[in-house]
């Protein structure tokens, strides 16, 4: 069998996952000994999959996964649990509630956030200057790098930002947002439920 | 070489979580912790893959999550649970992409188009230093390049080759065939090696020219 250079192109793909018949991959190892172009195409290809198959090309955002059980905390916590499970419940319990109480003195109104996502929090100064975009859903301290559109910002102080449905950005807000604020935005698990199927 | 995002679970670790399912069915869901913890990372790239942005790759990270909690009666042991949980994830991503950002188009994800491609530059690029990752602007560089490509290429190349699923995950966690897959992953590898190859071929350590020599495709 002999294959010319598109042939290789073809097929380099499945070439290097090993899925080509034993005698075309005979043919391509043999062209390529020859070939510069078809070389530098193989070698290229290969180190394109080696490089981003490196766990270090994904990095995790600061805090991921601290947030990420913080998410889960309010429903993964239902079921029976071990006694060091009981004694974190009631820890968190007891800062639920004291953060209730911190947000029925210290909340500045809102009529309901603009993403279901959102997390709200009550600790950002009402005071305070903050950036929003027109069809975004969070605020944001002027220069955060997570802003979407940066070109229709208005600046407004986080009690208008908030009362317009803005959430804070969980980035540059950050140091504003505690577990309770946290856990009380988080939807309920039931709400996940029923009509879709999680797989479509 | 650093083991890849997906290294694949062997048999005990399946049967490590198999127990950990059953111990969250019979009621104690704080195991769901443990059985997540390893795919943390990974649900987040394949989130962060089709959406492209941190904060909302991070929040729909969560929801995968928890839907994954939520369903958990559903998975079924024939199937690896990081499959399955990163189908979630993926799911979660494109229906927030289309809900979010129906407006935006791609005209690179030209369907018809989709299987050919004819390599444009043989700059030799044989060595891969594992050293040149450690540096942030390379990395940069990379996921600028993995950003340049049209959404169905991306979502394939990074289940198949980030992910490490095999083609048939990649097929069925796409909803589409396995020809289609192997279509598409053709053309982000050799798109991807058309970008990185003149710079990063032969000029490991020298400056970064390739950030120059972006492609209009």
């Amino acid at each position: 069998m002999v294959v010319r250079c598109e042939d290789v192109w073809r097929e380099v793909s499945n070439y290097l996952d090993g899925d080509v018949e034993p005698e075309l991959r005979a043919a391509i190892e043999e062209h390529v000994r020859g070939c510069k172009r078809c070389t530098a195409v193989v070698d290229g290809t290969r180190n394109v999959i080696t490089i981003y198959g490196d766990e270090r090309m994904v990095e995790v955002p600061l805090g991921f996964s601290r947030r990420l059980h913080q998410r889960l905390e309010g429903n993964v916590s239902g079921g029976r649990r071990s006694f060091f499970g009981w004694l974190v419940a009631a820890a968190a319990a007891v800062l639920a509630a004291g953060g209730f109480e911190a947000a029925r003195s210290s909340g500045f109104g809102r009529p309901g956030l603009r993403s279901e996502h959102a997390r709200a929090s009550d600790h950002v100064p009402a005071d305070m200057m903050v950036v929003v975009a027109e069809e975004a859903k969070t605020f944001h301290v002027a220069g955060c790098p997570f802003i979407h559109d940066k070109s229709r910002l208005r600046t407004i102080t986080a009690r208008e930002a908030e009362q317009q449905g803005y959430a804070p950005c969980v980035r540059c807000m950050k140091k504003y947002m505690d577990p309770g604020a946290l856990a009380q935005s988080d939807e309920s698990i039931d709400d996940l439920a029923g009509s879709e199927d999680p797989l479509r | 070489m650093a083991a890849g995002l997906g290294s694949l679970e062997n048999p005990a670790q399946q049967d490590y979580e198999q127990r950990l399912i059953q111990r969250i069915r019979e009621g104690e869901h704080e195991a769901f912790y443990q059985l997540i913890r390893p795919y943390e990372r990974r649900v987040y790239a394949a989130a962060f893959a089709i959406l492209r942005n941190e904060a909302d790759a991070e929040d729909c990270a969560q929801e995968a999550m928890l839907k994954a909690f939520k369903h958990i009666r559903q998975f079924r042991a024939e199937a690896r649970f990081s499959t399955w949980l990163i189908q979630i994830a993926v799911n979660e991503a494109r229906m927030r992409r289309r809900r979010e950002r129906a407006d935006l188009v791609e005209p690179i994800d030209k369907e018809k188009n989709e299987g050919s491609h004819t390599p444009r530059d043989f700059a030799d690029w044989r060595e891969i230093p594992s050293e040149v990752l450690e540096r942030k602007e390379v990395r940069e560089k990379l996921a600028e390049a993995l950003g340049s490509l049209g959404q169905i290429y991306r979502e394939v190349f990074v289940l198949r080759d980030m992910e490490q699923l095999s083609i048939e995950e990649t097929a069925n966690a796409l909803g589409i065939s396995t020809a289609s897959v192997k279509t598409r992953l053709l053309r982000a590898r050799l798109l991807l090696r058309d970008l990185l190859a003149p710079g990063l071929g032969g000029a490991w350590s020298s400056q970064l020219s390739f950030a120059k020599g972006t492609k209009p495709w």
